[in-house]
C-alpha cells in the first residue's frame, strides 16, 4: 500500500463540563491511504463524530480539548497548528461531509454560490470563475441540469440532490482526504445507494483517503476496506473488513452484525445488544462493556480495561476473551 | 388568471439564468397587492416630507403670514379649515403635511440607527461569546434598565445637540438594546447550525462565516422589529417634545401636534385625530412594506 495519508495516533479528546471531565475519544488510532476506505462504526455517544471533529479541527473548544496524541496530515501535525494555518488546510486537503445535507447548507444562500465560494476562498478566483468551476463539480457529483439549478436554494433541493451538492462543496478542491460523517443516515434507501455509489466513484477518480463514519454494516460490508469499532471512546476491534465480517473477535462488534437483518435469518425477533451505551462520566470499571456483554466473566468486571492486542494479521481486539469469540461460531 | 399564467411561464422561461435573490423578490413582490399598497402609500407621504408645499400652504402655519389666527381658534372643519383649527388657529391640515418631514426623519434614522448599532454589536457578542459577550450584554443591560424618560432627560439636558440630530440620538441610545437582543439570539442559534460548522470545515474566516453565513440568517426579525418600532420612535419623539426636550417650537412634527391637542380633545376631536391619522397610516405603511420585503427576501417563505 502506498503511503499514509492522515495518521491518527492515540488521539484523546475531552469534554471538560460541570459534571467533571468526560473522555469522549479515548486513544484512538488508525491510518488511511490513498484510495482507501476506512470505516469507523459505532452507536451514537460512541465519539465517532468527536473524532472526526478533532481531525478537522473544528472542535468546540471549550469545553472539548484535545488531551493528547497527534494527528498527522502528510506528515504534518495538526494537534496544535495555528488557526489561521489550519484553515487553509479544511477544504484544500482535507474536508468533511455532513450528516444532514439540509441543516449543513446555508438556507439564505443559493446552493451554487456556496460551492462557488471554495473557489473565492481558497483560490482567489474572480467570481465568473468559481461560478464555472461550481457548475463544473454540480455536473460532477450528478446534478442534472447544474447551471440552471446555480441559484436554486437548498430547500428547493431534493434530499439526494442536497447530499450531492453538499458532497460537491467538499470534494471541490479534490481535498486528498474526505470525511464522511454518516453521509447516508438523512436519507431514504435508493438514495443511499446512490450517494454511496458517487462516493466510491470520486474516490476512484481522485485515489482520495475516505473515512467512512457511520452505524450502516451493509453500507460498510460494500465499500470498507478497514473497519474501526468504537465504543464509549475506545477502539474495540479494528482490522480489514473480511477479517472483521468473517472472524469477529469482539463480542460488541458480533452483537452489531448479529442485529442486522439477513435472507438467512430465521423468523422472530431480531437480536438486539441490550442496555445502552455508558454515560462517559461514569464509566464501568473493567471493560466499558461489561455491563453489555452476553460473555462477561470476573476478570471483565474489574481492573483495568483489555489491551487492545493483535488477533490475526492487522486484525486487533480489545477484548479478554478475543480468541475464544472469533473460535466460537460466527454467524456469518 | 390567465395574465398571471402567462407572466409565471415568460419569468420561468427567461428564469434560470439570471435568477438572483433580488430579481426572485421582485418577482414575488410585484404579484403582492399588499406591496403595492404600501408603495402608494409611501411615495405618498416621502411626497409629503419632501415636498410639503405641494400640499399645503406654509403661510396657514404661522401667524407670521397671516395663518393662526386666534380668533379661529378651535374651530371645526369646514369650508375655512378643511380638517379644521387647532387651539392657536392654525390650520390642522396644513400643520400636519409641515410636521411630516420631522417625524418622519426621526422615525427612520433611530430605526436604521438602532438595527445597525444593536445588530453589529449583537452579532459580535453572538459569535465570539465567552467575555466580550458577557461584557456586550452587561452594558445592554445597563441601557434595557434605563427608564426611558428619565434616561432621555438627563441625555438630552446634559448634551447641546438641539432639534431632530438630539432626538435621534437619545433615542438611538437608549433602544438598540432590543437589536442587539434579538440579533444575538439568532447568532448563537446560526452559530449551532450545522452550516457554520460546514463553513469552518470548508476553511472559511471568522469574518466570511460571520457576515456571510450567521448575519443573512439571523438578521430578519430585527429588520421586523425596526421597521414596527419606526412609529414607536414617532411616538416617544412626541413624548421628548412634550415635555420640552424634544422639537421645539416654531419646529412642529406630530408628536408636537398630538400632545398639544390632548387638552382640548372632548370640544375638538380633530386636532388629535388628523396628525395621529397620519402617524397612523405612516407606520401602517411600513409595516406592510417591512412584512412583505422580509417575507420576499426569506427563500424558505416564497411559494
Amino acid at each position: 500500500m502506498a503511503t499514509e495519508l492522515l495518521r491518527v495516533e492515540d488521539l484523546q479528546v475531552e469534554f471538560v463540563t460541570r459534571d467533571g471531565v468526560a473522555r469522549a475519544v479515548n486513544s484512538v488510532s488508525f491510518s488511511v491511504a490513498p484510495g482507501e476506505t476506512v470505516a469507523v462504526l459505532g452507536e451514537s455517544g460512541s465519539g465517532k463524530s468527536v473524532t472526526a471533529q478533532a481531525i478537522m479541527g473544528i472542535l468546540d473548544t471549550p469545553p472539548a480539548r484535545i488531551a493528547g496524541g497527534s494527528i498527522q496530515l502528510l506528515g504534518r501535525e495538526l494537534v496544535g497548528l495555528p488557526e489561521d494555518q489550519y484553515r487553509t488546510i479544511r477544504g484544500e486537503q482535507i474536508a468533511m461531509i455532513f450528516q444532514d445535507a439540509l441543516s449543513a447548507l446555508n438556507p439564505v444562500t443559493a446552493v451554487g454560490k456556496q460551492i462557488a465560494e471554495m473557489f473565492r476562498i481558497h483560490r482567489d478566483a474572480s467570481k465568473k470563475d468559481a461560478k464555472d468551476h461550481a457548475i463544473q463539480v454540480m455536473t460532477q457529483v450528478g446534478i442534472p441540469a447544474a447551471a440552471s439549478r446555480y441559484d436554486s436554494y437548498p430547500h428547493e433541493f431534493s434530499g439526494g440532490m442536497r447530499q450531492r451538492a453538499m458532497i460537491a462543496m467538499m470534494i471541490a478542491l479534490k481535498p486528498q482526504v474526505l470525511i464522511a460523517d454518516e453521509p447516508t443516515t438523512a436519507l431514504d434507501v435508493t438514495i443511499q445507494a446512490q450517494i454511496i455509489e458517487l462516493l466510491q466513484q470520486l474516490q476512484s477518480e481522485t485515489d482520495m483517503g475516505l473515512i467512512l463514519i457511520t452505524h450502516d454494516l451493509g453500507v460498510v460490508a460494500e465499500v470498507a476496506d478497514h473497519i474501526t469499532v468504537m465504543y464509549a471512546g475506545r477502539t474495540m476491534e479494528e482490522g480489514p473488513v473480511d477479517e472483521i465480517y468473517r472472524s469477529t473477535a469482539h463480542p460488541y462488534t458480533r452483537g452489531l452484525l448479529q442485529s442486522i437483518p439477513t435472507i438467512h435469518s430465521a423468523e422472530g425477533r431480531l437480536p438486539a445488544i441490550p442496555g445502552l451505551p455508558p454515560s462517559l462520566f461514569a464509566l464501568p470499571e473493567g471493560c466499558a462493556f461489561h455491563p453489555r456483554c452476553p460473555i462477561s466473566q470476573d476478570q471483565c468486571r474489574q481492573g483495568a480495561a483489555p489491551d487492545l492486542v493483535e488477533v490475526a494479521d492487522r486484525h486487533r481486539s480489545r477484548c479478554w476473551y478475543a480468541e475464544e469469540v472469533m473460535c466460537s461460531d460466527n454467524l456469518r | 388568471m390567465s395574465d398571471l399564467q402567462v407572466e409565471a411561464q415568460s419569468a420561468q422561461a427567461a428564469g434560470p439564468e439570471s435568477r438572483t435573490v433580488a430579481a426572485d423578490a421582485w418577482y414575488q413582490l410585484r404579484r403582492n397587492w399588499v406591496f403595492w399598497v404600501s408603495i402608494v402609500l409611501i411615495v405618498g407621504i416621502s411626497a409629503i416630507v419632501l415636498f410639503p408645499g405641494l400640499f399645503a400652504s406654509e403661510d396657514a402655519t404661522t401667524s407670521l403670514t397671516g395663518g393662526c389666527q386666534l380668533e379661529d381658534s378651535l374651530e371645526g372643519p369646514g369650508d375655512k379649515f378643511l380638517l379644521g383649527a387647532d387651539q392657536q388657529g392654525c390650520d390642522v391640515y396644513s400643520l400636519s403635511i409641515y410636521s411630516a418631514r420631522t417625524s418622519v426623519t426621526v422615525g427612520l434614522l433611530t430605526a436604521i440607527g438602532t438595527t445597525l448599532i444593536g445588530s453589529l454589536l449583537g452579532l459580535l457578542a453572538g459569535f465570539y461569546g465567552g467575555k466580550s459577550d458577557s461584557i456586550l450584554s452587561g452594558v445592554t443591560s445597563v441601557f434595557l434598565g434605563l427608564p426611558f424618560v428619565l434616561g432621555a432627560v438627563v441625555l438630552l439636558s446634559s448634551i447641546d445637540l438641539p432639534g431632530v440630530w438630539g432626538v435621534v440620538l437619545a433615542l438611538t441610545l437608549l433602544s438598540w438594546a432590543t437589536a442587539f437582543r434579538l440579533v444575538r439570539a439568532k447568532t448563537m442559534e446560526a452559530k449551532g447550525q450545522d452550516y457554520t460548522l460546514a463553513a469552518r470545515a470548508l476553511g472559511a474566516k471568522d469574518l466570511r462565516i460571520m457576515f456571510r453565513h450567521i448575519l443573512p440568517n439571523a438578521i430578519g426579525p430585527s429588520i421586523v422589529v425596526a421597521v414596527i418600532s419606526l412609529g414607536v420612535f414617532i411616538g416617544a419623539e412626541a413624548t421628548l417634545s412634550y415635555l420640552g426636550l424634544g422639537i421645539q417650537p416654531p419646529d412642529t412634527s406630530w408628536g408636537v401636534m398630538i400632545s398639544e391637542a390632548q387638552n382640548a380633545f372632548f370640544t375638538a376631536p380633530w386636532v388629535l385625530m388628523v396628525p395621529a391619522g397620519f402617524l397612523t397610516v405612516t407606520v401602517l405603511a411600513f409595516i406592510l412594506l417591512g412584512e412583505t420585503v422580509s417575507d420576499a427576501l426569506d427563500p424558505k417563505l416564497r411559494k
